[in-house]
């Protein structure tokens, strides 16, 4: 079953709240093989001129996943977690980010487009990232819903 | 680090490549975590065999990471003005990726990159682009 379009389009994400805390940066760098230490430990990041633990550049993707239930908004519209891909991300900045910061991270889901006689199912989400109300960054998701049954 | 300079990078420099560690079920299991993203699909063979898949592979924003790393390794991070990727391939268990940049354009000082993540049997599992700032 596909996506009601009019439905996903109004779809309203509760704005989050949310702080990068300091281990969980250190531990991600850890997971990643981050080598670099600015990333998990304190003083190196003060060293080279950080407030605290930068927060890196895919983070932001994470910081969503921070919701309650993350993927309620799929579930909502109706689409089986194992149906899904992560087709496409990107992230643009305005500023930098730290350990400890406060950030506010608005989403929607800004397009759904069908693919291949029905087979996949592009649902594009645009998350805009501020602390005090000042842009530090956007990232855009496009995850694609496989239909096999649909594809011709 | 030393960052590169402006007048050291022109169309056609590539950044160092960044080869990781094959990706074990445990790298999975430790980014499950420390991403937030805790989909079963990379996790738990059951789920992944439920969906008809022979085995869990890797997240995508796992190699997004390690492609964040070739970045910042190269530039520090407050440089990087923006970047995306399209998912092109997944990344199976035990696969070893590799990360590489190379300059497309510099234009005021702006560097365009086109970046890639690829396994050693040719692959191209990420294929995405940057924008750094040089100056």
């Amino acid at each position: 079953m596909a996506v009601d379009a009019c439905k996903a389009l109004a779809y309203r994400f509760e704005p989050l709240v949310v702080t990068a805390e300091r281990g969980r940066l250190a531990f991600f760098a850890r997971a990643t093989g981050q080598a670099d230490p600015v990333y998990a430990d304190l003083a190196a990041a003060k060293a080279a001129g950080h407030p605290d633990l930068p927060i890196p550049p895919s983070f932001y993707f994470s910081l969503e996943l921070g919701r309650p239930d993350p993927f309620g908004w799929l579930a909502a519209l109706d689409v089986d977690l194992r149906r899904v891909l992560h087709g496409e991300q990107s992230f643009a900045y305005h500023a930098s980010a730290h350990a400890g910061d406060v950030l506010t991270l608005t989403s929607r889901i800004t397009d759904v487009a069908v693919k291949k006689g029905g087979a996949l199912e592009l649902l594009t989400k645009k998350t805009g990232v501020t602390r005090d109300g000042q842009p530090i960054a956007e990232a855009v998701s496009v995850i694609v819903v496989r239909y096999p049954a649909a594809g011709r | 680090m030393t960052a590169p300079t402006l007048a050291a990078v022109a169309a056609g420099t590539e950044l160092p490549p960044l080869v990781v560690d094959p990706i074990s079920r445990a790298t999975l299991a430790l980014f499950a975590g420390a991403s937030g993203d805790h989909n079963p699909i990379h996790i738990d063979l059951d789920v992944a065999r439920s969906a008809g898949l022979d085995d869990v592979f890797a997240q995508g924003m796992l190699s997004m990471a390690y492609l964040g790393r070739l970045l910042t390794n190269w530039v520090p991070q407050e440089r990087l003005r923006s970047w995306g990727v399209r998912f092109v391939a997944i990344t199976p268990v035990r696969a070893q990726p590799t990360c590489t940049g190379r300059i497309l354009s510099v234009t005021d000082g702006l560097a365009a990159l086109e970046l890639e993540v690829t396994l050693p049997d040719g692959t191209i599992t990420l294929a995405g682009d940057a924008v750094v700032d040089l100056t």
